[in-house]
């Protein structure tokens, strides 16, 4: 990102905000543990840790049920965590967000509820090369159901996914978008508010799964001007098991619901139901009251951090780690597009990403390796897996050191 | 090193999988594809059969250096056994890499040069790249002809 946003993260007290993770304090295989997977999910605050134990001691019931204290105060906090999101998105309303079990669970609401009443046989989804697995096999069992068809824009060597290619692909047929704001594997900043303008231009909506963008960027939902948003509470340092749909209020209005029970009703007869309101609608079941009111603590936390101080100190950890990962003999990285965050995937010469990653475990560094639910993403660039450190708010240069001197060990080990 | 690593690490283990042998196909044999969707190592292990007896054994693919070894030392041992003794050893050796006390030839005197593999039981995720290729073998056996895949 920006020169601008790299001065504004110079007074980021990293060893404060680690101090704030109490998992970071413990040691694995005797090595001072380095976590460097928070792509795939990333450790919990104190602050989350204690919101989910105080809702269970203090303010636990069902929310939107009862007439009793507790049940009114826990629908407070659980409305409460709504408005945080709410605001953390920069949406319009608290209305447009929908709780979800994670970005999972929101592409597949969208794809069986928006998709299955605007998608016909013949229609065409548009998906980058880049995407998830969780981006992609949901809206191939909505084309298989529908007869419609899956496009996929082409990547480049580098990992990124031109404008010109989007608009190669976008065809009369195009009903919906879905794209990753940063891929999980690689880590290509996408210009999804590009992609949203080429799609809007044509009367097309547009997805953004920002799972990876949320926890280490300003996204604002009105700015992207997008019209579906999801991400995973546990990737932005909340719980596991909560998430985020947002969605504009007038195409979720206009949805059918997403799965049928208690509290996305209005009322009930064997002859007729009406739905309840959005977004309540789509949250049938006894929602996870807990995670929702710990995540709004992670939301919390984040913004008290400063989601430009994260993004401004994240880049230039990145940029770091691909300057000292780079100048390694025999280490490749993979995914060099110009605009990335948060993401270091390489590949070692002759050297299986697992057993980097078996080795670097014995150095308590803990990465990720395979093909990162992107399978697709590793066909194109012709490898099987690749290894993947990837950052979070509290990682360090030594950290990224130590990665180096474990790579170093490896190479050693399998030279 | 840490005496874990060291033990899944073994020399033989390291050398197999730098310098894979029968790493080749074989043409008018049987074979059998396999996947470790896990981390998409993929194999191909062909095998020749003289009436009851492997003539010869192949494989083509490469994974880490565990599944990479675990094929390569495989494809050594099972030429000369025949179908019987070839299921057997997939036992044993099945026994030893997830460290099952109840199933027969833990012990691995049968097993020769692929004790070196016992490192493996200590490293659950790994299991699955040491037995892909004798998965995959098994396959080969039965004619199968269908991919295999260790999940």
């Amino acid at each position: 990102m920006s020169t601008t946003t790299k001065a504004r993260g110079a007074g980021y007290d990293v060893a404060k905000v680690r101090g704030d993770f109490p998992i970071l304090s413990r040691s694995v295989h005797g090595k001072p543990l380095v976590y460097l997977d928070n792509a795939a999910s990333a450790q919990k605050p104190q602050a989350v840790i204690e919101a989910e134990r105080r809702v269970y001691e203090e303010c636990y019931a069902n929310v939107h049920r009862g007439v009793h204290e507790l049940s009114m105060r826990a629908t407070d906090a659980y409305e409460a965590a709504r408005v945080t999101a709410q605001r953390f998105l920069g949406a319009a309303s608290a209305k447009e967000i929908v709780f979800t079990r994670g970005t999972t669970e929101a592409v597949n609401l969208v794809a069986s509820s928006y998709g299955r009443k605007h998608i016909e046989a013949g229609d065409e989804i548009l998906i980058t090369g880049l995407e998830h697995h969780s981006n992609i096999v949901p809206w191939q069992l909505l084309c298989e159901e529908k007869g419609a068809r899956l496009r996929v824009v082409p990547i480049t060597d580098a990992g990124e996914v031109p404008l010109e290619a989007i608009e190669a692909t976008l065809s009369p047929r195009t009903r919906l978008v879905s794209v990753a704001h940063i891929s999980n594997a690689l880590g290509t900043l996408l210009p999804v508010k590009r992609i949203g303008e080429l799609a809007h231009a044509r009367g097309i909506p547009i997805f953004v799964d920002a799972a990876q963008s949320v926890p280490r960027m300003p996204v604002n939902v009105q700015d992207l001007d997008c019209d579906f948003l999801a991400f995973s509470g546990h990737k932005a340092y909340g719980p596991t098991g909560i998430g985020v749909l947002y969605g504009r209020a007038e195409l979720l209005r206009a949805m059918p619901p997403y799965q049928g029970g208690g509290d996305m009703i209005l009322s009930v007869s064997f002859e007729k139901t009406t739905y309840n309101d959005i977004p309540y609608k789509f949250e049938a079941g006894t929602p996870n009251i807990a995670g929702a009111i710990a995540l709004g603590a992670a939301l919390d936390y984040l913004t008290h951090l400063g989601l430009e101080h994260i993004a401004a100190y994240e880049d230039a950890l990145l940029a770091y780690g691909t300057e000292q990962l780079g100048e390694l003999p025999g280490l490749t990285l993979v995914g060099t597009a110009r605009e990335k965050a948060g993401v270091l995937s390489f590949v070692l010469d002759g050297i299986h990403p697992h057993d980097i990653g078996t080795v670097l475990d014995y150095e308590g560094i803990a990465i990720r390796t395979g093909h990162h639910c992107a399978q697709p993403v590793m066909d194109r660039l012709g490898i099987p897996a690749t290894a993947r450190a990837s950052l979070g708010l509290y990682n360090t240069r030594q950290e990224l050191d130590a990665l180096v001197a474990g790579i170093g060990k490896v190479q050693e080990m399998f030279k | 090193m840490s005496s874990e690593l060291r033990e899944l690490y073994q020399e033989v283990i390291l050398d197999h999988s730098k310098r894979p042998r029968n790493l080749r196909e074989i043409v008018g044999g049987c074979k059998a594809d396999g996947v470790n969707p896990l981390c998409g190592d993929k194999a191909t292990v062909y095998l020749a059969l003289d009436g009851d007896v492997v003539k010869d054994a192949s494989f083509v693919g490469r994974g880490c250096s565990i599944s990479t070894a675990s094929a390569s030392m495989m494809t050594e041992i099972l030429k000369g056994k025949t179908r019987a003794e070839v299921e057997a050893l997939f036992e044993r050796f099945h026994a030893l890499i997830t460290g099952d006390p109840s199933r027969p030839g833990t012990g691995g005197a049968e097993l020769g040069k692929l004790a070196v593999f016992s490192g493996v039981c200590e490293f659950p995720v790994r299991v699955k790249c040491a037995s892909l290729p004798w998965h995959t073998m098994k396959a080969a056996l039965a004619g199968a002809g269908e991919e295999v895949s260790t999940e």
